[in-house]
């Protein structure tokens, strides 16, 4: 049973990645390597205002004070900084005033990824901004959230047009100072999303971002943020993916969101990132900084992701509870496969009272990849009667792949209750048996098991979404069996 | 052609002979009952003709439908109309019965070249299943056997075999952990699902089954063996002489 297990584990690790292709598109190119030139080249293209500038030279100074972080379980490959593009877009890109003057190769390109904007436009009522490369391509829907007051659109637009929203709110959750990666990104950042949804506003459709990285040996740097004002709700999606190549690309974005008093923000992701061959070749770097701040009492702010691309994860959705009575909530699933390697989690920081947390996450090791919780539950000395609860299941698929879980729990008030529970799983025998008597085979049977076990979180997915998870699930696991 | 024949099996766990040439013919629309004393076979049996992984076949036959299937996957005799009821149903924590229910009826009819069952029908299928075996709607919505007290499991074997119906059913020890009002309703469950086409092999202990589900056939095992065969009257010999008493007989 072992062995048969075994094969077919290594048969789902033969599973080609969907979303490989590349698109032929003419490209305009930074110049490879990084110094003040190069910010500068950045900031003009963009034609940004002198502020935005400095804030980004301020960013790269002091990036270059830093060193790269090591503390994680990971094995990083050193990175030439000097090596990369810091900025590729379309060429010819005008600013557009309909879809159709859009180049047709790029429609093509998110037709291929299964988000038609026109269509996405009409009938699902998501709202899209697509990032390609390092450039916003059309954010859909505007005009409606318009009327609303609700403002989505790219962040390069954003800085134009709202650039007092920007200034008061861009950098305050996560510091250019924060981290390394955090840092560079300041530096660089090429495009991303903005929101802000105003005072007493529930934004009636779900606002969705997708990423794609298509150039080679460019990095991707997007910076995000997420402003629901007093009373407001907004449930936004992000969603990743990247063509196959041999060398190793680049993601270093930073999401921010600040959630005001009694406004709520739900965040989902999936990521889907080129995650290297089987053998370990090629695939993302995706070293993220995602932090949230319930800033208002009442506030509530849930992460949830389910991440089964990129070649290394570093990432740890992280949300302040500084309003009394604010409630956080990350639910995550993360699949690694083959040489895969993930140190995820979450950090939960507790400062005002009566506030409560929630951490469910499950981790699938497949291959001989790596998976990694690490998370940080935080009671400040003022977060009387905090809770805090965390779950933490890993699932191990054949006896190539490793789980770890780092938990760190820091409490300075005696008044609050944390509980941590773990467990780390097998597929059961008896389990796949019983599957197949039924008539599954060994694919399908661990497919069910999988899709049972990551059930708790798929389930907070907004509907569209979870379609999509479980079957991206479902593609992650599959082999070339039957 | 017979449904299944089974010509001088032997099957070993882990190098151990358990069962030592055995032979059992069952046609279409027949009650097979297999009794016998702990430790005889009769478990192995079962298991030997799912194929679970562990019971080695090492001699001998089984014909289905004319066809050997010794060297078939699990899941390959499955999708040819073979089920088992568990001795000891598995739970699949998440995995809720309806979307277990729904994988494994379309996974049988793409196997017959048909299209999935339409949500309609399905839940028709579901609701009409659930009605004949006694479940009630707060079990269909949980995880498949996630939390069930030891006779809801069974009931639930049941509620699957309706759900499927398969040609040949195994009923390994269904009536343990059954109350005797469960197992009353499991037994005419299971007499309402048969017809000339199906036949069913129940493995039990205790006759007591088999005053709900009348047996064309009875048979006795012991060590690895068929060692005598009857008819209803078997049971009830065995019933009031035990197994000493029926096997000194012959």
């Amino acid at each position: 049973m072992a062995d048969e297990q075994n094969k077919v584990i290594k048969d789902f690790a033969a599973k080609e990645y969907e979303f490989g292709f590349t698109t032929d598109i003419e490209m305009e190119l930074a110049p490879k390597g990084l110094d003040e030139s190069t910010i500068k080249y950045i900031s003009e293209k963009k034609e940004e205002p002198a502020w935005m500038y400095e804030y980004r030279l301020k960013a790269f100074r002091h990036w270059k004070t830093m060193k790269m972080p090591d503390w994680a379980h990971l094995k990083i490959p050193k990175i030439d900084y000097q090596d990369l593009h810091y900025f590729a877009s379309p060429k010819n890109m005008p600013k557009y005033e309909s879809l159709d003057e859009v180049d047709p190769e790029l429609l093509e390109t998110f037709d291929k990824l299964g988000i038609p904007l026109e269509e996405q436009k009409r009938l699902t009522g998501v709202a899209v901004d697509a990032v390609f490369d390092s450039v916003s391509v059309k954010t859909t829907f505007q005009e409606t959230l318009k009327d609303l007051g609700i403002i989505f659109c790219s962040m390069s637009e954003a800085i134009k047009n709202y650039p007092e929203l920007v200034k008061k709110y861009l950098g305050s959750v996560v510091p250019h100072t924060d981290n390394y990666f955090a840092a560079l990104n300041a530096a660089v950042f090429s495009d991303g999303s903005f929101c802000y949804i105003p005072k007493g506003v529930r934004s009636p459709v779900e606002l969705s971002t997708y990423f794609r990285i298509n150039t080679a040996g460019t990095g991707q740097f997007e910076r995000t943020l997420i402003v629901g004002d007093e009373r407001s709700y907004v449930s936004y999606l992000e969603g990743c993916t990247a063509p196959m190549r041999d060398e190793n690309q680049l993601h270093a974005a930073v999401v921010e969101i600040i959630a005001h008093k009694d406004a709520e923000v739900k965040y989902s992701t999936v990521q889907n990132w080129y995650p290297g061959d089987k053998d370990g070749k090629g695939g993302i770097y995706n070293f993220v900084t995602k932090r949230a701040i319930c800033k208002g009492d009442n506030s509530k702010v849930s992460w949830t992701q389910m991440e089964t691309g990129s070649a290394i994860t570093w990432k740890y959705p992280s949300t302040i509870l500084k309003g009394d009575n604010s409630v956080a909530e990350f639910y995550s699933v993360a699949v690694t496969n083959n040489h895969q390697q993930a140190d995820t989690g979450t950090k939960m920081i507790h400062i005002g009272q009566n506030t409560k947390s929630t951490i469910v996450s499950k981790g699938i090791s497949i291959g001989q990849s790596e998976n990694i919780y690490r998370g940080l539950v935080k009671f400040g000395k003022n977060a009387h009667n905090s809770r805090n609860h965390s779950q933490c299941d890993s699932l191990l698929l054949g006896d190539r792949c490793g789980a770890h879980t780092f938990p760190y729990i820091d409490v300075e008030n005696n008044t609050g209750i944390v509980e941590h529970e773990a467990t780390t799983s097998k597929i059961a025998d008896e389990q796949l048996f019983y599957l197949k008597q039924r008539g599954l085979n060994e694919e399908e049977a661990v497919s069910l098991i999988v899709n049972g076990y990551a059930k708790e979180v798929l389930k907070q997915l907004p509907l569209e979404f979870a379609a999509e998870a479980t079957n991206l699930l479902s593609i992650s696991l599959e082999g070339s069996v039957g | 052609m017979k449904l299944l024949e089974i010509k001088d099996l032997h099957v070993n766990i882990e190098d151990k002979e358990i069962i030592k040439g055995l032979n059992l013919t069952i046609d279409y629309g027949e009650v097979h009952a297999i009794m016998g004393p702990n430790g005889t076979g009769k478990s192995t049996l079962a298991s030997a003709l799912v194929g679970k992984p562990g019971y080695e076949i090492t001699k001998g036959t089984v014909l289905y439908k004319g066809k050997d299937i010794t060297g078939m996957e699990p899941e390959e005799r499955a999708l040819e109309g073979i089920f088992l009821a568990f001795q000891y149903p598995v739970e699949i924590p998440g995995v809720s019965m309806i979307n277990f229910m729904k994988t494994i009826i379309d996974a049988r009819r793409k196997h017959k070249g048909i299209d999935p069952l339409s949500p309609v029908d399905f839940l028709k299928l579901v609701k009409e299943s659930g009605k004949l075996v006694g479940i009630n709607d707060k079990m269909k919505g949980r995880a498949v056997n996630e939390g069930f007290s030891g006779g809801e499991k069974k009931k639930n074997e049941i509620f699957q075999l309706a759900m499927l119906k398969p040609e040949l059913a195994i009923l390994d020890e269904l009536d343990s952990g059954l109350d005797i009002d469960s197992l009353r309703i499991v037994s005419e469950a299971i007499n309402n699902l048969r017809t000339t086409n199906n036949s069913f092999l129940i493995i039990t202990h205790y006759q007591r089954m088999l005053d709900y589900i009348k047996p064309d056939y009875v048979h006795i095992m012991n060590e690895g063996k068929i060692v005598k065969s009857g008819d209803k009257s078997l049971a009830i010999a065995l019933e009031e002489k035990g197994y000493d008493g029926v096997m000194a007989k012959n």
